[in-house]
């Protein structure tokens, strides 16, 4: 079988959704972001899919252009997800994120 | 099946299982090495999509720097006892996210693309123009008409914040 855009995009919700469910089921922020990751790759894939076989290759490669601005946009959240976790860890000697609930009350 | 399919089907189920493995390891470090390979798959995919500059800047950016931020943040915050365990909500989360990937998948298979035919011959001819994925998006990028300059320089703009803040946040007062 000739591999196909329906093959990258299943690939893509595929790790989507693993992505997601590691987010929201996950206790360790790292972890969490960690799988945030995976989910921002597996939409660049599907960017990336859509611009091969949805747009010809003679027109603008918008669709790679999308995915290095989402690459840039991950290295930003990464940083700065990252140095508020250490922070967290500094203040509470814990990043679990069930503990995290000072703005609660 | 061409050496480009079945490198997509190395690439995909490799990912697939990494990314799985980032998700269910409970030792952090060893998913953090997991990550690395996922990520190093996706670099793989997208040269399946002859999306050459692509990979490699998802080698560079993600396995070279957001990798060693993340091993860095994985040492620093070490919480050995606990390690990565699930949250009370996690057979509920299980079933959202299995109806959400069967969902996408069903509106994938059902929906018939307009996709146009990229045949070998046209990328044969692209490649022997000598115009390499790299330079077609520089001139998408840098395009002066309906180019992403001005995205270009936010994007600039905000890794600069990002970097200035990261480091407001974990200094010492």
């Amino acid at each position: 079988m000739e591999v196909g855009i329906t093959h990258y995009l299943i690939l893509s919700g595929i790790l989507f959704s693993i992505g997601l469910f590691g987010a929201l089921s996950k206790r360790n922020a790292v972890g969490i972001l960690m799988c945030i990751e995976i989910m921002l790759n597996a939409a660049n894939i599907a960017v990336v899919a859509f611009s091969k076989y949805l747009a010809p290759d003679t027109v603008l490669l918008t669709g790679h252009v999308f995915a290095l601005f989402v690459i840039v946009v991950a290295a930003a959240e990464a940083a700065v997800g990252l140095a508020i976790v250490i922070a967290l860890y500094k203040n509470r000697r814990s990043v679990d994120v069930d503990e995290v609930n000072s703005m609660k009350e | 099946m061409t050496g480009a399919d079945y490198a997509f089907w190395v690439f995909a189920i490799l990912g697939g299982l990494a990314a799985l493995g980032v998700v269910m390891m409970r030792n952090l470090f060893r998913a953090a090495l997991l990550l690395v390979l996922c990520f190093f798959t996706v670099a793989g995919i997208y040269g399946s999509l002859s999306a050459d500059f692509l990979a490699v800047a998802q080698v560079l950016v993600y396995m070279g720097a957001i990798s060693v931020l993340i091993i860095f943040a994985v040492m620093l915050t070490r919480d050995m006892r606990r390690g990565n365990p699930f949250n009370r909500a996690w057979p509920s989360v299980l079933v959202v996210c299995g109806f959400l990937m069967a969902g996408i998948i069903y509106v994938v298979v059902e929906t018939t693309w307009p996709t146009v035919d990229v045949s070998p011959a046209v990328t044969g001819a692209a490649i022997k123009d000598g115009t390499s994925s790299t330079a077609a998006i520089a001139e998408t990028v840098f395009d002066k008409d309906s180019g992403f300059l001005l995205p270009f320089e936010i994007a600039g703009m905000l890794i600069l914040a990002a970097v200035i803040g990261a480091v407001a946040l974990v200094r010492d007062k």
